[in-house]
């Protein structure tokens, strides 16, 4: 299979936030700011990337019926290595997305991934796929973070662009999260039936 | 099935169990680097290692029991103020952690917020709320001793922060729990 397809298959057709509608959870937590979106992004790619690249080595040697419970210890080790490197080297983005750095474990991202993906195709393949799908991913929650943080504090990245009075709460809070990304699906959805 | 779950098991616990290792002393020294910061933050001169002289305080109070850590500031031997780290659960989304500084008379020096699960854009405010000077906000060269630190709404002198309210209380109730502690330690009362 050509590796750009995969790449741009989980970029833009298959985009788990904008068209899969997967790991919502995250999306919607993490997004309060640009940052807390990017972080969460690269973080779930970089277990994605593992994960997909290891399942699809193993998978001749796990038994069907099994199969789930090893992607879970697969997928739980990659995030638990990545917590305790981001505790040690990145300790204030750590602070920021703590809670939700363990809960990539139950992402249904990566567990699809796994199943749909990474256990039918070859290491090389499964790479490029969970490059595609994390970034995917990444470029989603950044877009939703640079959002709702201008809307919300007049900022993005942190670097004011209009005073924070003027900023409207809700998109900060959660009612904010879905209000955006229903408009970002539909802006989405309309380009690509155009 | 069963040997090859144990071995994919066994391979994980191996990786976790290296990696754990290889990032325990960062991990450690990362948490020593915050608190020093904060520290430092909130208590400019000192020329001990308070983080070397901290002692334990349990107080008493409404909330129950609360255990705040103090971090003693000397300067050429003489007390000259200390940070005080203590928490409240009462807060929106739970756990206030804070640290405060005291001067040698108990006036507050600055502080700053180390953990919360408060909503951004309201409550979260509190780590620039209660240091502006607009109003009655600050706390900041105040001390609990001649100002009742509680807000308006309870008849205290500190404006809550606005649609903060039980933030401002847990707050407010966490800083008078540091001052607590920070009296009992002039006391050199039960310290453990």
């Amino acid at each position: 299979m050509n590796k750009t397809k995969i790449l741009l298959n989980g970029l833009i057709k298959e985009n788990p936030t904008f068209v899969l509608l997967l790991g919502m959870c995250p999306t919607l937590g993490t997004t309060t700011s640009a940052m807390g979106g990017l972080g969460m992004g690269l973080s779930t790619l970089f277990v994605l990337i593992c994960s997909n690249v290891v399942i699809s080595m193993v998978k001749s040697i796990i038994p069907d019926k099994v199969r789930i419970p090893a992607f879970i210890v697969i997928i739980a080790t990659f995030v638990t290595i990545l917590q305790l490197c981001m505790q040690a080297y990145l300790p204030e983005l750590y602070a920021t997305l703590g809670l939700f750095i363990p809960l990539i474990v139950v992402n249904c991202i990566l567990l699809g991934r796994a199943e749909a993906f990474a256990a039918k195709h070859t290491p090389g393949e499964s790479f490029f796929d969970g490059l595609g799908i994390g970034l995917g991913f990444t470029v989603a929650l950044t877009l939703l973070g640079c959002v709702r943080e201008f809307l919300g504090t007049g900022h993005i990245f942190g670097r004011p662009i209009y005073p924070e009075e003027y900023g409207s709460l809700i998109f900060i809070l959660a009612p904010g999260a879905f209000i955006v990304l229903g408009f970002l699906i539909a802006i989405i959805h309309s380009i690509k039936t155009r | 099935m069963l040997w090859s779950l144990t071995l994919i098991t066994a391979i994980a616990g191996g990786l976790l169990g290296y990696t754990y290792q290889l990032t325990e002393e960062p991990i450690a020294r990362a948490s020593k680097a915050s608190r020093e910061k904060a520290i430092q933050q909130v208590i400019p001169t000192y020329d001990n290692s308070p983080l070397d002289e901290q002692m334990t305080y349990t107080v008493h109070n409404e909330y129950g029991e609360t255990t705040a850590t103090i971090y003693p500031a000397k300067l050429g031997g003489k007390l000259a103020g200390a940070a005080v780290e203590c928490s409240n659960n009462t807060g929106y989304g739970g756990e206030i952690r804070i640290i405060v500084g005291f001067e040698a008379d108990g006036t507050i020096k600055d502080y700053q917020v180390l953990k919360h699960q408060e909503t951004p854009g309201l409550g979260a405010k509190m780590g620039d709320w209660f240091r502006t000077d607009k109003n009655n906000q600050s706390i900041i060269g105040k001390s609990p001793e001649e100002c009742n630190f509680h807000v308006t709404k309870d008849s205290g002198d500190i404006d809550a922060i606005t649609a903060a309210t039980i933030t401002s209380r847990a707050f407010l109730a966490a800083v008078r729990t540091a001052y607590a502690a920070y009296t009992e330690s002039l006391k050199g009362g039960n310290h453990e």
